[in-house]
């Protein structure tokens, strides 16, 4: 019975980001992309990094996924430094990024075929556990090129969450969808965080979106990349994105967004 | 159904005009054969088996080089995407050598291996190693990046990335490399056949070239419709199941 073994959550992991600086330089171009960012992401926490483009938000999360690595400060889960990608934080991104040449089981299994300890058979019911808990489990012998965008994003998202990781992390995943597919997508991804309990740390630059979502809200301001304010979003789950208590948090960040980022406007594209 | 029955009336209609032509007389059938007569030799090779074992030596000297190159190329492209300075050196080589006809190396080729089944080999190999090598190293660097950044995340590494990301994600290119050093080996080949006589087997360019010696043209077209047969064959065979397959799933069909 590993199978079920193997469906069963790991304690989500606690974060830590201690003075992280990171600057990108291409030719005589620099950017400043993290200036000294220190935040603490607690156990199961769900987290929303916002921010207009160039304030950092996603280079961050890359140096969690340990895709990038930090020129000063680090990063820990749980206190143990992070170097490298690891199978503890999967990550999903704005385009699904799934693989053309495999179906869609193909592409859960992907992941789950890099952790050793599991038959075949337990892998493929694994697999299959978490296209039902997306809603897919009738299409598991579909192709990539047959699904809508939040299908594959759905796909993407049981990809990610397959090899049980402890923490999620998720660049801008539903930026490329429609908002009858996004809403849908609010509700899916806050029964499974419910459900499944991981610690996610969600990028976005839509502040409703991150309202509806985060347990907080932290907000960037770019060149060079910092933390300007923290919101803890104290709304009842599940959460609706069109109701209008949570639209009064959102035109506050909105217009803390606005305070921070109206000196340096043209700079915004720079990123 | 409806199709099937215009392809064929398309043909029959040509054979037939073809062949009234022929027996009226109106061009002399030392120009142009008539398809009976054709058919005629085809069906006297195929059973003196000369059809059959011409083919035969043909086709093996095609699949054995090319079979060589395919095996040679793909890692070498590999190889050329992977290492920058392979990508300057043998990526530039291969990037000319593919523009030479691979026919061009039958002098050379039997300067260093004499009439011998070796330079067939050579010429074959030729045709289809530089082709393979820019179209996989092609293929490889027109992987989009999130791939291997997914596939990164989730565990793979060094090794399994390539064997499990890059290469099937370059799969499109992979085989219309295959399919174009397909189409230069086998031309080359028969070219080479035809003007070099080799005294390991007796192929199907041979066999056109005896043709025209002895002023048979109706060998000469038997064994051109029998090359043609063969290509048909082998593109059928070799390259439309993966094609299906690279279709289904990129979703690439029409």
């Amino acid at each position: 019975m590993t199978f079920e073994i193997e469906l069963i959550s790991p304690a989500p992991a606690k974060l830590s980001v201690n003075d992280v600086s990171k600057r990108f330089v291409s030719g005589s171009l620099s950017v400043h992309a993290l200036d000294h960012v220190s935040l603490e992401i607690g156990e199961g926490e769900f987290v929303c990094l916002v921010g207009p483009s160039g304030c950092g938000k996603s280079t961050l999360l890359n140096i969690i996924a340990g895709l990038e690595r930090t020129d000063g400060g680090s990063v820990s889960t749980d206190g143990s430094g992070i170097s490298a990608p690891g199978r503890d934080r999967m990550m999903m991104f704005q385009e699904a990024g799934l693989f053309p040449w495999l179906d869609v089981l193909g592409n859960v299994l992907f992941g789950l075929n890099l952790k050793p300890g599991l038959t075949k058979t337990e892998r493929i019911q694994v697999a299959r556990h978490y296209l039902r808990l997306v809603g897919l489990e009738k299409f598991e012998r579909a192709n990539v090129h047959e699904l809508s965008g939040g299908m594959k994003q759905r796909v993407a998202l049981a990809r990610a969450l397959a090899p049980n990781p402890r923490v999620l992390l998720m660049d801008e995943p539903f930026g490329a969808l429609d908002a009858l597919t996004r809403e849908q997508l609010y509700g899916d991804l806050q029964r499974i965080w419910a459900e499944r309990r991981k610690t996610i740390v969600f990028v976005t630059h839509n502040v409703r979106e991150a309202v509806c979502l985060g347990d907080r809200v932290v907000l960037f301001s770019p060149n060079p990349g910092r933390i300007r304010e923290e919101f803890t979003i104290d709304l009842p789950r599940p959460r609706d994105i069109n109701s209008v208590d949570l639209a009064r948090y959102a035109t506050r960040i909105t217009a803390a967004l606005k305070n921070y980022t109206a000196g340096d406007g043209p700079e915004e594209a720079s990123e | 159904m409806k199709r099937l029955v215009y392809t064929l009336g398309f043909f029959a209609t040509l054979l037939i005009v073809w062949e009234s032509l022929a027996r009226a007389g109106v061009w002399s059938a030392v120009l142009l054969p008539s398809p009976g007569s054709v058919a005629r030799y085809l069906g006297d090779s195929a059973l003196d088996g000369t059809l059959a074992g011409a083919s035969l030596v043909t086709l093996r000297r095609l699949l054995a080089g090319y079979v060589a190159g395919i095996t040679v190329g793909l890692p070498l492209g590999l190889f050329t995407a992977r290492f920058r300075f392979l990508r300057d050196t043998l990526g530039l080589v291969a990037l000319g050598l593919q523009t030479l006809p691979s026919v061009c190396w039958v002098p050379l080729a039997l300067l260093w291996f004499g009439q011998s089944e070796g330079a067939m080999f050579f010429v074959v190999l030729m045709g289809t190693v530089w082709s393979m090598i820019i179209a996989t190293e092609n293929g490889v660097r027109n992987v989009p990046p999130i791939y291997a950044r997914a596939a990164l995340t989730m565990g793979s590494r060094g090794l399994h990335t390539w064997l499990r990301v890059l290469l099937p994600a370059s799969l499109p290119f992979v085989v219309s490399g295959m399919k174009q050093g397909w189409a230069f080996a086998w031309r080359s080949l028969m070219a080479a056949e035809i003007y070099v006589t080799v005294l390991g087997g007796f192929g199907l360019g041979h066999l056109l070239h005896y043709g025209r010696e002895l002023n048979a043209m109706e060998q000469v077209i038997g064994v051109m419709a029998m090359i043609v047969a063969i290509g048909l064959l082998a593109d059928k065979v070799l390259f439309s199941p993966w094609e299906r397959f690279l279709h289904r799933r990129w979703g690439t069909a029409r």
